[in-house]
């Protein structure tokens, strides 16, 4: 098959040697899970228990709030502890409403419709199961899964791209499952696809993964799932890029993928469609790839959603030396976390504890123009130019650049020789133009009901004046006529 | 504010002082060679040279108050002066280059506002400088003697402006001007003093930039391997020169130098592959790099041939230089989902 | 011959100077109608933080160039760029940036719902009826402070926007030398 080049990109140590070899293995049960209400983009989920409550796994604890939200499910059986602030897996560190849940060590499921012909059920059907377990988007984005499949059977998909990329340095959690589950990840694959009714099913697996390519080819020998082997490089796994690298097309700037008649899919997604079509089994586990310099036995691990990070490290035999950095996710875009208390969300692929080699930061020197960052870019835009409007807050400078297209992939900041930092800057940027649009709303509110307070007193105003002229006009007349009766009286 | 680290957590094993560090080492053969050829004249001059920059240099950051070691560590300076020294006669006097290296750290690069902030390449804007200033010890070019000077003679020469016996003479470009000034043809001008094979081996007159040709092409290669410059400058600048060169030889062969004779004189081995590929004064995309490079040659064959002075690469460079920053407000790179023009691409559902 | 060129230089320097100012008097053009447009760029709520009559007074002022771009503290960074923009100077946003987004806040404690802050509310950003304890509508507060002014008890008062998981973003990165 066909492939296009990537343009740009960047070649970073893969790094998954250090984890890739160890076979997934469930984490023991946490004591206490802490489950934010806000792991998808979208509105924050509403939780349906109260405190004291008693929940099996896999019941509803939280419920989504309209359809741009996720439903969230009890990880494991126990009872509600509480139900407020936790730290939130972000870079700012700020709390998150969460549900606390203790577990009471029988992990027991919840009665779940198990059937044995997934593919009896309809595609809107399909889909509402997919949104009742609360899947979401797992390669890290965590949009609510059955709202992309509406769209794109209602906007007609033509080709389904299923992700198997995972480009990011030291994450193999994409490449165990494949490994490991590439029956149930195919069934779950031809379920997507069916509900949406795509003609064509690419699954693109980067070459550095051979073992997970022959897992997934075997599985998918009967069927019309088309494995492709993409040459392994940094982002191949954005969406935009292997849209591109497979199809050719190019998503229209501001657009969908569903303009271009496509739809794509996490492959560990796959595998949460299949479980629960033909389970009945919500999401409430997700592989995790703990890795890096630091810690002692890098491994992958089916960890439950809200389970504290600590866990994870302690599982992988702690740190072997003391680390420079943790971050939640991969090196590329991954966050910074310190609180070893923060919860494993849908959206968390790894955990690193990264040394000071690893990460390889120095002192920002000035910028030479090498313009190694635009040669990186995939997108095509000039990140040294950006940065250099920005740090002037020229911002609106930096937006007439293109800065809205930028995917923040990082790869501009990894090859800049004076180690600037690219895609903070234009985070920053980001940041900074989405308050600035926000105020302008909220100023243009503001000023819409000082106008309708100025009017309704005005009106009020105005309507006092007639009453007192009406009551003026009405006494007058009065004193005229009694002043006509008086002088009548007087002539008679 | 929390001061979290925001991604990415890796890095490319790349620095400015790796950068201008491999830069430096491309230049080493070609300039050891230089040194072979000409002898202490040219070591002194070229470590006067580097002082003058560094001193300069630290000056101006002192000045400014900016923070000292690391902006002389990361190795630009050294860099500029280095590149100038090799552009410089062998047996300049010392003052010259410790004027060229002072002009060109200070007011080149410093007064623009520092490493990155330059419009004008400084080693260019020193050297015509100089070349404007001082066009008499500017053009006096010494023949690689059998025997070199002595250490100490070399102090004499370099520090005391004491003369070389003997060894003055004419960069080919200088000769081949002149003759032709006097009405005679290329042919018999460059019999004896044209034997290509010495011109690529560089054991003939000139700067120690514009001799071993091949050592330089190596170094240039050899960059372009480790991926610190790309081949779009560099190969556009020599076609910028070799393509009309070639024409106007086939026109008239006895008027016009031919390609080899102008890709192997004057610095333009230099000027390809370590001037005109200089990041900061420099477009941003491979395209304008290449159209740069082209001005570039094109410039440099123009004031060969019929310009005042016989060595063009500086003024070429400082020229195109000027006209960087067009070429970077019109070539841009395309943006994905964007057409040239800006617009976003039109949905496309269809198979 | 050096004689000549400064006569010829200063005679032509004279002559089109005198040219200007004949074009400054006679076509000048009367009234502002930048007045109107700068009006519609400004919160109108006309709060008086700026320290002229209104919105109104502000436009004037602005339109003179008699007052700074960043005269409106409800307006926030985007009024400063917009004004900015329209009258094309340049817009210091050091000061601007620094100050915290405010919001007024009833300690619900001490309010004795005398009614006085809702009264002078701009927006109607305050809801409370008489002996009723009243509370504030972040999203239509302006922080103008006549609330603040007129509370007897000082329940009502101005407090910073705590940032929140929906508002935070990354800060700006350290400048390094440029």
């Amino acid at each position: 098959m066909k492939l296009f080049d990537l343009r740009g990109g960047v070649h970073p140590e893969g790094r998954k040697d250090l984890s890739v070899d160890h076979h997934i293995r469930a984490l023991p049960l946490p004591k206490k899970l802490f489950v934010p209400l806000q792991q998808h983009i979208g509105a924050h989920a509403i939780p349906v228990v109260n405190v004291g409550d008693k929940v099996l796994k896999g019941q509803l604890i939280a419920a989504a709030q309209g359809a741009v939200s996720s439903s969230i499910h009890a990880p494991t059986s126990g009872v509600v502890t509480a139900l407020g602030d936790h730290v939130a897996p972000h870079p700012s560190g700020l709390p998150v409403p969460t549900i606390t849940l203790e577990s009471d060590g029988e992990d027991k499921w919840v009665a779940t419709e198990i059937t044995d012909t997934p593919f009896a059920y309809s595609p809107e059907d399909i889909a509402a199961r997919v949104a009742a377990a609360g899947i979401v988007g797992l390669g890290g984005a965590t949009f609510p899964a059955a709202l992309k499949l509406n769209l794109s059977r209602n906007s007609g998909v033509q080709t389904l791209i299923m992700n198997g990329g995972e480009c990011e340095p030291y994450l193999s959690c994409d490449d165990r499952i494949m490994r490991e589950r590439a029956v149930e990840i195919i069934e779950g694959i031809r379920l997507i696809a069916f509900a949406v009714a795509a003609k064509e099913v690419l699954v693109g697996i980067e070459d550095n993964k051979p073992v997970a390519i022959a897992a997934m080819q075997a599985a998918a020998k009967s069927s019309s799932v088309k494995i492709v082997v993409m040459p392994s490089m940094y982002p191949m796994g954005s969406e935009k890029q292997i849209i591109y690298v497979l199809t050719g097309k190019e998503i229209p700037a501001g657009g969908r993928p569903s303009d271009v008649g496509v739809l794509v899919h996490n492959v560990a997604t796959a595998f949460a469609v299949q479980q629960a079509i033909r389970y009945g089994r919500p999401l409430v586990a997700r592989i995790v790839t703990v890795s890096g310099g630091a810690i002692k036995t890098p491994c992958n691990v089916e960890a439950l959603i809200g389970t504290p990070v600590r866990e994870l490290i302690d599982f992988a035999d702690g740190f072997s030396q003391a680390a420079t950095r943790m971050v939640l996710g991969g090196p590329m875009m991954g966050q910074q976390f310190t609180h070893t208390d923060v919860p494993v969300v849908k959206g968390t692929s790894g955990v690193l504890a990264l040394t000071a080699d690893e990460i390889g930061q120095a002192e920002a020197s000035p910028c030479i123009r090498c313009s190694s960052c635009v040669r990186a870019c995939p997108v095509g835009l000039l990140p040294l130019e950006m940065a250099a409007h920005i740090r002037v807050s020229d911002l609106s400078g930096a937006v007439d650049l293109g800065l809205k297209d930028c995917i923040a992939c990082g790869s501009c900041s990894y090859v800049c020789p004076a180690h600037i930092p690219l895609v903070h800057f234009f985070n920053y940027a980001k940041g900074d133009l989405a308050a600035q649009e926000r105020s302008k709303l909220k100023q243009e509110a503001t000023k819409k009901l000082a106008n309708a307070r100025n009017e309704r007193i005005a009106r009020i105003e105005r309507e006092r004046a007639e009453a007192m002229a009406k009551r003026k006009a009405a006494k007058e007349a009065r004193e005229r006529a009694a002043a006509a009766a008086k002088a009548a009286m007087e002539t008679a | 504010m929390s001061r979290i680290a925001h991604s990415p957590h890796a890095h490319a094993p790349i620095s400015i002082g790796k950068v201008m560090g491999t830069v430096l080492l491309a230049l080493t053969p070609a300039t050891l060679f230089g040194f072979w050829l000409y002898g202490w004249p040219a070591i002194n001059l070229w470590a006067v040279s580097l002082i003058a920059a560094i001193v300069g240099e630290a000056f101006m950051l002192r000045l400014q108050d900016r923070a000292v070691r690391p902006a002389l560590m990361d190795g630009s300076g050294i860099l500029t002066a280095w590149l100038l020294a090799i552009s410089l006669p062998p047996a300049a006097p010392w003052w010259i280059a410790v004027l060229g290296s002072l002009f060109a750290v200070i007011i080149g690069k410093q007064l623009f506002g520092g490493l990155g902030q330059n419009v004008f390449n400084p080693a260019m804007a020193a050297r015509v400088m100089l070349l404007i200033s001082f066009p008499l010890e500017m053009t006096t070019w010494v023949a690689p003697a059998a025997q070199a000077p002595s250490w100490m003679d070399s102090l004499r020469i370099t520090f005391l402006s004491q003369p070389i016996d003997g060894m003055a003479s004419a960069s080919l470009l200088g000769h081949v001007k002149t003759d032709y000034t006097l009405g005679v043809g290329l042919e018999q001008s460059l019999t004896g003093y044209y034997l290509p094979l010495d011109a690529l081996w560089g054991s003939r007159v000139g700067s120690m930039g514009e001799t071993a040709a091949v050592l330089l092409l190596l170094g240039g290669l050899f960059l372009i391997a480790r991926r610190i410059i790309t081949w779009h400058a560099p190969v556009a600048m020599l076609l910028g020169v070799a393509v009309p060169a070639l024409i106007f030889n086939l026109i008239n062969g006895n008027h016009y130098a031919g390609p080899m004779v102008h890709l192997l004189s004057g610095g333009l081995m230099l000027g390809a592959f370590f001037i005109v590929t200089d990041p900061v004064t420099s477009p941003n995309t491979v395209l304008g790099q290449f159209i740069f490079g082209l001005g570039c040659g094109l410039l440099t064959w123009i004031i060969r041939t019929w310009g005042g002075y016989p060595e063009g690469v500086a003024f070429a460079v400082l020229l195109m230089n000027a006209a960087t920053p067009l070429i970077d407000q019109y070539i841009k790179p395309r943006i994905y989902g964007r057409d040239r023009s800006g617009v976003p691409l039109p949905a496309n559902k269809g198979n | 011959m050096l004689l000549a060129a400064i006569i010829s230089l200063t005679a032509l320097g004279a002559i089109f100077g005198f040219l200007l100012g004949v074009a400054a008097r006679y076509l000048k053009v009367e009234g502002n109608p930048l007045v109107a447009e700068i009006e519609q760029l400004l919160p109108g709520s006309q709060c008086g933080q700026c320290g002229f009559p209104g919105c109104t007074g502000a436009a004037l002022a602005l339109a003179e160039g008699s007052a700074p771009v960043t005269l409106c503290p409800p307006g926030g960074r985007a009024v400063v760029q917009a004004l900015a923009a329209k009258l094309g100077v340049e817009a210091d946003l050091s000061s601007v940036a620094d100050s915290v987004p405010m919001t007024a806040e009833v300690k619900e404690e001490i309010c004795i719902g005398c009614t006085r802050c809702f009264k002078v509310c701009p927006t109607d950003a305050i809801m409370g009826a008489a002996q009723q304890i009243h509370v504030v509508f972040r999203e239509a507060c302006i922080a103008c402070g006549k609330c603040e002014e007129v509370c007897p008890t000082e329940s009502i008062k101005l407090q910073p926007i705590l940032v929140t998981l929906q508002s935070w973003y990354w800060h700006k990165p350290r400048a390094e030398a440029v």
